[in-house]
C-alpha cells in the first residue's frame, strides 16, 4: 500500500497552470501588504520584537508558497496559522496565567500597581486652606493653576513641574490684574483659559498635581475635581525606589514590595499597604489550592459528581430518545415521513441560544406555562422547577433532551441507512423478529459506527456552558454560607467561569485558568482513551 | 415470514386490512404526532408569546391573542435597532461559515491525501485541542484582540473582522476533522487516474475532490453558520455600543433591562431571528445528516 502511494504521490505534482501562478502571486502578495503595512505601524509604536515575530511568519508563508514541493505545508498553512493564533496559543496563555495571581487583585505590571497605589491613596492636608481656581497656559502650552485665597486676599500660581513653574505667590508687581471682585483678569507671561477652553481640555486639568514645593512626596501637591477649586493634597505613602519600600506616613511603616505575593507587605506583621498588587510567577500555588482550599473543596465534590452525571444523562437521554425515533420512523411504509423527520428536527434548528431562553421562561415556578397550563392540574401546588435542586437538575436535562434528540436521530437515521439492506432480510429469512434484529445486529453496528460521535457529545455536554448558563446560571444557590458562590446545577465550566469574571472578591483568572487546564487534561484524555478504544483512531493510533 | 418480507418490500402493500395496518404502521402516525407536539410546543409557545400584548411571561394559550406591535416596534425600535443587529450577524455568521469550510477543507486535504511527517500526531492534536473549554480562554481572546486593537485596529475590539478571525481558529479543529473523514470517503483510485492523466494537485482538489463534497461542504458551511449565529459568550466581549451587536447579544439586552417588561418583544425578535436559519434547515435536510457524522456511518 504505502510503495503503491509513493508512486502516485501528489506531491510531485504536474505543470503548474498560468492563471494559478498568477492567483497565488496575488494572493501572497495581498498578504505581503497587510504583514508589511503591520510591521511598518509597529515599527511606529516601538514594538521591535512583535514586528520581527510577522516578519518571520511573512517569511515562513513565502518561502512555503514559493519553493518547489513541500506540497503539505500549502494546504495546511492557513489552517495552522489561525489555529495557532486563536487556539493554541489561548491553552498555552491559560497555561501560563494558570501559574500567576492574575486577577482583580493584580491587574498589571509592578510599576502600574505603583502609579494606581499612588493615585488612590492621597489625602487632603488637614486643615490647609481651600482655593479658588483659575486655570491659565504659558507659552509653552503647559497648564498653571492660579489659586486665589479669597480670605487672605493672595494669589499664588505654579505648574505641574516645579523646576519650570514652581509654585509662589504673585501680587500685582509680577503682572497681576484683579477686578473688582479681587478675581484675578490677567496675569503677565500666561493666558487664563476660558471655560469652554477648560472644558476642552478637562481630562488634563483633574489629573493635573502642581507640588507646593519642591518635594512633592512631602510637600504636597494642588489638585481639583472640578476646575472651580483646588485643594491641598499629600500622599500618603512615600515610597522609595532604591530599596522598593512604601512609607505610610501617618505612622512611618514600611512596607516592601513582595514578589512572591505580588503586595506590599509589612515585614513585622504581614500587614498590607492596599489591596491593589501586581501579577507575579505564584508557581503551582493555585493548583494546590484546588485540592486544599476548604473553601473550594467542599462545593467541588459535588460539581464534579453533578458534572460528569449530567453529560452522562445528557448523551444517555438523547441517545436513547433519537435511537428509537430513528429505529420506529426508519420504516417506509409510513406515509408522510419527510414531514415528520423535518419537524423533529426543528429544535436543533432554533438556535440553541433562543431555546434556552424560551425554556427558562417556560418553566418559571407562578408564570411560567409548564405550571399553569401543562401542569395546571397540579393546583395550588406548583413545582418550583428552578427553585429546588432536584427539580432544577430535572429541569436542564429535559432542556438538554429537546435541544439535543433531534440530533441524536438525525445520525442514527443516517447509520440505520448506511446497514446493507440484505443484513436484516437475512436475519428475518433466518426467523429472526424485529426485536431480535435491533439487538443482534443493527445496534452493535449502530453503536461501532456511533461510538466516536457519542464521546464528541459527552466532551461537549462536559463543558456545556450555555444551557447550564443561560437557562439557571447554575443556581439556585440555596447555601449563602459559602465562601465560593456554587448552584445547584453549576457544572465546573459555569463554576469556573464565575470565578473567572464574577467572583466576589473579583475576578481570579489564575485560578480560573487552574481549573481550565485540568479540565482540558481531564475531558482530554477520557476523550483519548476513549476514541483509541473505538474505531475512531483506529487508523490514526495502529 | 415471505409475506412479512413482501409487505416490508412494498409500502402500499395492505394485505391484512385496516387492523393490521394499524398493529404495523398506525401506531407509528399517532407517535409521530406525540414527538411533533413535544417538538413543536416551546416553538409554538414562542410565536404565540410573540403576538401577546402583555410584555410579560404570563402567556397560558396558544394563539389567544393576535397582536403584531410586537414585531413592528421591534423593526422600528431605535434602543434596540434589531435590523442592523441581523445585518451584523448574518455578515459575520456568512463569512466565518465560508472561510472555515474552505480552510478546513484545504487542511484536511492534506491530512486525507498526502503523507507527511507529523500527519498522525497532527490529527490527534486537531481533535484535542478542540476539547479546550473555549469559554475558559476568554481572557486570552480578550488579550489577543485588546493588543490587535493598538497595532491593527481594523482585526482588534469592536470590528466584525476580529470576531470572525476568532471563530475561525475556534472552528477550523473540528472542521477539519469532519472534512477529513469525507475526503476519505472518496476512493483514492479517482485521484491516482487523475494524476496519470497529468492533472496537477491543484486540479484534483478544486476541480475533482471539491466537487465532489460540494454538497457536504454546503451543509458544513450551514452548521458552523448556525453555530455562529447562536453564539452569545464570545460576541459579548467583542462588542460593546448597540449597533455593532449580532443578535444574541443584543436579544439578551431586551431580556436584561429591569425597567421594561420585553419579554414579548423578545419573542417576535426570537421568531424573526430564528426563521430564515429553520427554513434553511429543514430544506437541506436530506444532507445534514451527511453532514453532521463525518462520513463516519459510511464507514
Amino acid at each position: 500500500m504505502r510503495k503503491h502511494q509513493q508512486k502516485f504521490d501528489l506531491n510531485s505534482g504536474g505543470t503548474p497552470s498560468l492563471r494559478g501562478t498568477l492567483v497565488k502571486i496575488f494572493l501572497l502578495g495581498l498578504v505581503d501588504a497587510g504583514a508589511g503595512f503591520v510591521i511598518m505601524v509597529l515599527f511606529g509604536k516601538e514594538k521591535f520584537t512583535f514586528a520581527f515575530f510577522i516578519g518571520v511568519v511573512t517569511l515562513i508563508v513565502n518561502w512555503i508558497y514559493l519553493r518547489r514541493g513541500g506540497l503539505p505545508a500549502k494546504y495546511l498553512a492557513p489552517g495552522v496559522i489561525l489555529l495557532l493564533a486563536f487556539q493554541v496559543y489561548v491553552v498555552f496563555f491559560s497555561g501560563y496565567i494558570s501559574l500567576t495571581n492574575f486577577g482583580t487583585l493584580h491587574n498589571g505590571s509592578y510599576v502600574e500597581a505603583l502609579d494606581a497605589i499612588q493615585q488612590s491613596a492621597v489625602a487632603p492636608i488637614e486643615g490647609a486652606t481651600e482655593y479658588e481656581l483659575k486655570i491659565a497656559q504659558g507659552d509653552d502650552k503647559e497648564l498653571q493653576f492660579i489659586a486665589i485665597d479669597m480670605a487672605a486676599g493672595k494669589v499664588f500660581i505654579g505648574g505641574s513641574d516645579y523646576s519650570k513653574h514652581p509654585f509662589r505667590e504673585i501680587t500685582e508687581a509680577d503682572g497681576l490684574v484683579r477686578d473688582d471682585y479681587g478675581y484675578p483678569t490677567s496675569v503677565s507671561g500666561v493666558e487664563i483659559l476660558t471655560d469652554d477652553e477648560i472644558v476642552d481640555r478637562s481630562s488634563e486639568v483633574v489629573t493635573l498635581k502642581v507640588p507646593l514645593g519642591p518635594n512633592l512626596d512631602k510637600d504636597g501637591f494642588l489638585a481639583t475635581v472640578d476646575g472651580y477649586l483646588a485643594q491641598q493634597n499629600t500622599f500618603s505613602y512615600i515610597y522609595n525606589e532604591d530599596a522598593k519600600t512604601m512609607t505610610r506616613l501617618s505612622d512611618n511603616k514600611v512596607f516592601i514590595a513582595d514578589s512572591k505575593v505580588g503586595f506590599f507587605k509589612s515585614a513585622d506583621d504581614g500587614e498590607l499597604l492596599s489591596d491593589i498588587g501586581w501579577q507575579v510567577n505564584v508557581g503551582f500555588k493555585n493548583y494546590s489550592r484546588i485540592f486544599t482550599d476548604k473553601n473550594l473543596r467542599g462545593p467541588l465534590s459535588g460539581i464534579i459528581l453533578w458534572t460528569f452525571l449530567f453529560a452522562f444523562l445528557s448523551v444517555f437521554t438523547t441517545f436513547v430518545f433519537g435511537l428509537i425515533l430513528a429505529l420506529i420512523f426508519n420504516d417506509t411504509r409510513v406515509r408522510g415521513l419527510k414531514i415528520y423527520r423535518a419537524v423533529f428536527i426543528l429544535p436543533y434548528a432554533f438556535p440553541a441560544f433562543l431555546s434556552a431562553y424560551v425554556w427558562r421562561g417556560m418553566f418559571n415556578t407562578q408564570d411560567g406555562f409548564i405550571n399553569r397550563s401543562l401542569l395546571g392540574f397540579m393546583g395550588e401546588n406548583p413545582i418550583p422547577w428552578l427553585e429546588q435542586q432536584g427539580s432544577a437538575r430535572v429541569a436542564v436535562l429535559l432542556v438538554n433532551l429537546w435541544l439535543g434528540f433531534p440530533y441524536m436521530f438525525l445520525i442514527c437515521t443516517g447509520a440505520l441507512q448506511a446497514i446493507p439492506a440484505d443484513l436484516s432480510e437475512a436475519a428475518s429469512i433466518d426467523g429472526a423478529s424485529a426485536w431480535k434484529q435491533v439487538k443482534a445486529i443493527k445496534l452493535p453496528l449502530l453503536l461501532v459506527s456511533l461510538a466516536p460521535l457519542l464521546i464528541a457529545s459527552f466532551a461537549y455536554n462536559f463543558n456545556n456552558f450555555g444551557v447550564i448558563y443561560l437557562v439557571t446560571a447554575g443556581g439556585p444557590f440555596l447555601d449563602p454560607t459559602l465562601e465560593v458562590t456554587a448552584g445547584a446545577t453549576d457544572i465546573l465550566i459555569t463554576f469556573v467561569y464565575r470565578i473567572a469574571f464574577s467572583g466576589s472578591v473579583g475576578s481570579d483568572y489564575g485560578l480560573a485558568s487552574a481549573f481550565s487546564v485540568l479540565i482540558f487534561m481531564l475531558i482530554g484524555s477520557i476523550s483519548f482513551f476513549s476514541f483509541k478504544r473505538t474505531r475512531g483512531l483506529e487508523e490514526l493510533t495502529q | 415470514m415471505t409475506t412479512a418480507l413482501k409487505l416490508a418490500k412494498h409500502p402500499k402493500a395492505k394485505r391484512g386490512g385496516i387492523s393490521r395496518w394499524s398493529r404495523q404502521v398506525g401506531w407509528k402516525h399517532l407517535l409521530a404526532f406525540v414527538v411533533m407536539a413535544y417538538a413543536l410546543f416551546p416553538l409554538l409557545y414562542i410565536v404565540s408569546t410573540s403576538l401577546t400584548d402583555m410584555g410579560g411571561i404570563e402567556n397560558f394559550t396558544f394563539f389567544g391573542q393576535f397582536y403584531t406591535k410586537n414585531y413592528t416596534d421591534l423593526l422600528t425600535s431605535s434602543d434596540y435597532p434589531f435590523v442592523t443587529w441581523m445585518k451584523n450577524t448574518v455578515t459575520i455568521a456568512a463569512i466565518t461559515g465560508i472561510l472555515s469550510v474552505f480552510i478546513s477543507a484545504f487542511a484536511a486535504f492534506a491530512f486525507s491525501r498526502l503523507r507527511f511527517k507529523g500527519r498522525r500526531p497532527g490529527l490527534l492534536a486537531l481533535i484535542l485541542v478542540q476539547m479546550f473549554p473555549s469559554i475558559l480562554g476568554l481572557t486570552a481572546v480578550y488579550g489577543i484582540l485588546s493588543k490587535l486593537t493598538d497595532y491593527v485596529p481594523a482585526i482588534g475590539l469592536g470590528t466584525k473582522a476580529g470576531l470572525i478571525l476568532v471563530y475561525l481558529g475556534g472552528s477550523l479543529g473540528g472542521g477539519t476533522y469532519l472534512m477529513y473523514g469525507f475526503f476519505n470517503t472518496i476512493p483514492k483510485e479517482l485521484d491516482e487516474a487523475a494524476k496519470i492523466d497529468g492533472a496537477t494537485h491543484t486540479q484534483i482538489y478544486f476541480k475533482i475532490l471539491l466537487r465532489l463534497i460540494a454538497p457536504i461542504l454546503a451543509v458544513m458551511g450551514l452548521l458552523s453558520f448556525i453555530g455562529t449565529f447562536g453564539d452569545y459568550v464570545l460576541a459579548s466581549i467583542v462588542f460593546e455600543t448597540p449597533d455593532q451587536l449580532t443578535v444574541a447579544v443584543g436579544l439578551n439586552l431586551l431580556l436584561s433591562d429591569p425597567w421594561s417588561k420585553n419579554w414579548a418583544m423578545f419573542a417576535a425578535g426570537a421568531v424573526m431571528s430564528a426563521a430564515p436559519i429553520m427554513i434553511l434547515f429543514v430544506s437541506l435536510q436530506k444532507y445534514i445528516t451527511n453532514g453532521l457524522t463525518g462520513g463516519a456511518v459510511k464507514g
